[in-house]
């Protein structure tokens, strides 16, 4: 569904991506872990078309998304940090959102309701909470219904219900095919979530598994004691 | 006073006269040679002469000849008698452009009541609608002169009256065109409530004394309203003169006294109100000077007084150069002018003395009308444009504020001398 | 787009510093042309308030708001939205708001004390100025990450509009007094959107008799048909050059 080809990205003489290769289907749930700086943002930025590659280009569903915006419909997006403009409230946000995107059919307002939101609709963005933010930024992800989710540390910040709540939330999207990309260091909330798994260190993809994979490879049940079984392996 | 004397008694000299007491004997003495031959001849359709040239022929000094209403093409009409010319019912006489159209070479002659039109436009012999040779006590008045090449041209006379004449022309080009009243080398003339446009000069004075100009109106001519040369012990009063090239010029003269005026809208390159020049020992007052490039112009001028006089809303309220000496400008009112007082030397040897200047920033304790600080009336900017016209085109920009005001504060490039050491707060009454 | 120029020109209006920025014009507008004698005196102060506080007010609020709106700006390009609608919504929002407020604040009491000639094409350049800096914040803000760097990028550009041209202008008439620069003169007056709209309105106060020869050079061409089109077309390059490089650098900016 999505094509990654050999993409580079330096910020000055920053290398932050450097010849990224991936392919990601649709049905999988990706986690992509690795360390602060490794280009994770930088990726899923570039996927977004928030950031532009410096070379290589990204197919979706077989096209370039290069000066493309139209696909983003597809695409649900919850940042690391949401930001949002500091004097409007939640429901404006909601509002505005719903009204820039006008597709208003399929609509899916589970986070919405689960988080409870509506009873903050008149809370300015500015006085919020991290964690209420997130749940925001949770809910705007999902609200469309998108075919493709990319969760940028979605449950940093939350409080464990909150992050229960939206764990099922993706799983439950997970079982309806979607292609759902998260990036999280938190190792081991991911577990039961996901199919793949991408390392990336230094802007480089060190490597893109299957679970089922990873686990034989390695022998280990847990994915933080996988990773670092394989990383041992490839440094001999 | 005899020349008024030949018009008046045209009624009585029909009726006969009755005079009988020993006190008007000696007028009746005085005037025999017009009484005693003093008759009236006609011109016109169904008249006793159809044409004015054989009436004129049949005339004697002391006539009255009368034209009624009609078109008299004629060519050059001369009238070298002293009789009286009148138009009944605005008569036309035409020159066709080939002609002058009325030559006055006789003292004592009246022209009164005639449109004249169309003289002749050589430039070499200046031809005009009325033109008097070397002839005094001549009478021009009431008359509509229309596209003329000069309007009234006065040679070599003394003691005339031109009154009340509507003087036309539409000038496009200086060369193309002369004077609407041109006075050259006369005295003691006397030139009022005449109105004149599209001329070169409006009114124009050479070598011209003892003269005075009142109640004119001078506009759209294409050079100056009235251009003195070389003209002394003059005086003009109460004159509008509006929309010229240049409103008054005076130049090379001495003891002109110009009151009452109203200089305005002489708006446009070097258009000036009035210009000044190589001129002494004139009395300015009580003038109004309004909308134009300068108000006055002075250069090589001497010992003027400028008082009481009302400068608004022109470019320069006074260009005074370098060149000028012993003048004293004191109790005018200089409001809205984008320059008060401008110069382009550093020398200063005029007098400013309790005018009023809307620009005035300063404060009046003592409550006696004068400012307590001395008002600077030349500002950086003024200096600047003086010495770099194209500099101009930072008026009103933000940075000549800002430049006008540190000089305000700390003068250092204005001449420091260049001040009315006695502003008034108040604006006068003019 | 026009959603989002909705939300954002309703967000603008909701900031109380648009509002103070109307009030403050109304203020000086009126009491310049009730102080004042006549109008025209009034149309010459109000032009000093084009020429001064317009600019900043409209460069710096336009910067501000950029920077500010990084967040909305993020969250939009997350949405399928093109880079492009998301720039111009941005500018065609914040003009339009500080042009109402230009508008009310100013040019009503233009409108009803002034109603020449003079006065609506003082309101015309009012509301073409305020553009023009609006677009060169957008300018100096894609010039710069740092929001610090950028507005002070934007003080700088605003000074060199407002004052230091001038005082170069200066310089140059007297380095070249000898020279007939007059015409040079039009080209440099065009290098300045102040500059240029100050002359416009000075001939428009027929001030081009006092410049002599310079005068007759600048009412030559601007007071012709052809010359006040095209200086209306140079101030429009001042709105579309700044802001098409802007959008240029925005689509490329990584977020």
């Amino acid at each position: 569904m999505i094509e990654i080809q050999n993409i580079s990205k330096t910020f000055g003489s920053l290398q932050v991506l450097n010849g990224v290769n991936l392919s990601l289907l649709k049905g999988q749930c990706i986690a992509l872990i690795g360390p602060n700086g490794c280009g994770k943002t930088t990726l899923i930025k570039s996927i977004l078309g928030m950031v532009v590659p410096s070379q290589g280009d990204i197919l979706f569903q077989g096209t370039s998304i290069l000066k493309q915006f139209a696909y983003r419909r597809h695409i649900g997006y919850m940042p690391q940090i949401g930001r949002y403009p500091e004097n409007m409230n939640i429901g404006q946000v909601v509002e505005m959102i719903r009204n820039i995107r006008k597709d208003d059919t399929n609509l899916d307002l589970e986070l919405l309701e689960e988080f409870k939101l509506q009873t903050l609709y008149g809370k300015r963005m500015s006085t919020l909470s991290g964690g209420t933010t997130q749940k925001v930024s949770a809910t705007l992800a999902f609200l469309f219904n998108p075919d493709v989710l990319i969760l940028d540390e979605p449950t940093a910040g939350l409080d464990p219900l909150a992050a229960e709540i939206l764990k099922e939330k993706i799983i439950r999207e997970k079982q309806k095919g979607k292609l759902i990309l998260i990036t999280s260091h938190l190792l081991s909330e991911l577990d039961d979530l996901i199919t793949q798994l991408i390392f990336m260190q230094d802007g480089q993809v060190i490597f893109h598994k299957d679970m089922d994979t990873l686990r034989a490879d390695s022998g280990e049940e847990k994915i933080s004691k996988a990773i670092a079984n394989i990383l041992k392996q490839q440094a001999k | 006073m005899t020349y008024i004397f030949t018009y008046r008694f045209i009624p009585f000299s029909s009726q006969g006269m009755g005079f009988g007491c020993e006190a008007k004997l000696l007028l009746l003495f005085l005037l025999l040679p017009y009484l005693g031959i003093g008759k009236t001849i006609r011109v016109g359709q169904g008249q006793q002469f159809v044409k004015i040239k054989p009436a004129l022929a049949a005339s004697h000094s002391g006539d009255t000849v009368v034209v009624e209403k009609g078109t008299y093409s004629e060519g050059n009409i001369v009238i070298d008698k002293a009789i009286t010319f009148l138009g009944h019912n605005l008569p036309v006489l035409d020159g066709h452009r080939k002609f002058e159209v009325v030559s006055i070479k006789s003292d004592s002659v009246t022209i009164r009541g005639f449109r004249i039109q169309h003289s002749s436009y050589a430039t070499l012999d200046d031809p005009g609608g009325v033109k008097v040779y070397e002839s005094n006590h001549i009478t021009i008045a009431d008359n509509y002169l229309y596209d003329n090449f000069f309007g009234i041209y006065i040679q070599y006379g003394k003691h005339c009256l031109i009154q009340n004449n509507k003087i036309v022309a539409f000038g496009k080009e200086e060369q193309q065109i002369g004077n609407g009243i041109h006075c050259w080398k006369s005295d003691s003339l006397q030139i009022i409530g005449n109105n004149v446009s599209g001329h070169r000069d409006g009114i124009y004075f050479e070598f011209v004394t003892h003269s005075v100009i009142w109640r004119n109106v001078s506009y759209s001519n294409i050079r100056y309203g009235l251009h003195f040369m070389f003209s002394n012990d003059d005086a003009y009063f109460t004159n509008l003169f509006r929309n010229n090239g240049a409103g008054v010029a005076v130049m090379f003269t001495k003891n002109v006294v110009m009151m009452n005026n109203t200089f305005e809208q002489n708006w446009g390159d070097a258009a000036y109100g009035l210009l000044l020049k190589e001129i002494s020992d004139a009395y300015i007052q009580g003038n109004r000077f309004s909308q134009n490039t300068s108000g006055i112009y002075m250069e090589g001028t001497n010992r003027i007084l400028v008082e009481k006089n009302s400068f608004e809303a022109n470019g320069w309220g006074m260009k005074i150069q370098a060149s000028c000496m012993d003048n004293t400008i004191q109790n005018n009112n200089f409001t809205g002018n984008t320059f008060d007082i401008s110069t382009n030397g550093t020398l200063v040897l005029n007098t400013f003395n309790n005018n009023y200047w809307d620009k005035y920033e300063g404060y009046d304790l003592n409550k006696d009308n004068l400012g307590d600080v001395p008002y600077h009336p030349l500002s950086l900017f003024s200096v600047i444009v003086e010495q770099n016209p194209p500099a101009m085109l930072l008026y009103r920009s933000i940075m000549v504020m800002l430049l006008d005001k540190s000089e305000k504060i700390l003068p250092s490039l204005t001449p420091e001398n260049f001040i009315d050491h006695q502003p008034l707060m108040h604006a006068l009454k003019l | 787009m026009s959603r989002i120029i909705k939300f954002i020109f309703i967000d603008i209006l909701k900031n109380r510093i648009v509002l103070l920025y109307t009030l403050l014009l109304a203020g000086f507008a009126w009491s310049a042309f009730s102080l004042e004698d006549n109008s025209t005196k009034g149309l010459l102060t109000l032009l000093n308030l084009i020429l001064l506080t317009v600019p900043l007010v409209s460069i710096l609020f336009s910067t501000i708001y950029i920077y500010n709106s990084a967040e909305f700006i993020e969250l939009l390009l997350s949405q399928p939205i093109q880079r492009k609608a998301i720039w111009v919504s941005l500018f065609l929002g914040l003009s339009l708001s500080l042009v109402v407020g230009f508008v009310v604040g100013a040019g009503i009491p233009i409108l009803v004390y002034a109603p020449s000639d003079v006065g609506l094409m003082m309101l015309a350049i009012g509301c073409i100025i305020t553009v023009v800096f609006v677009a060169i914040a957008f300018l100096s803000a894609i010039l710069s990450r740092d929001k610090a760097k950028g507005i002070g990028i934007s003080i700088m550009l605003w000074l060199y509009f407002a004052i230091l041209f001038d005082g170069l202008v200066l310089f140059l008439t007297f380095q070249f007094s000898d020279y007939p620069i007059e015409k040079a003169m039009i080209g440099i007056s065009a290098l300045s959107p102040i500059d240029i709209s100050r002359i416009l309105i000075l001939l428009h106060l027929d001030v081009s008799a006092m410049m002599g020869y310079t005068g007759a050079v600048f009412k030559d061409f601007f007071g012709t048909s052809l010359g006040f089109a095209l200086s209306f077309f140079i101030l429009l390059l001042w709105i579309a050059i700044p802001f098409l490089v802007s959008l240029r650098r925005f689509k490329h900016k990584d977020l």
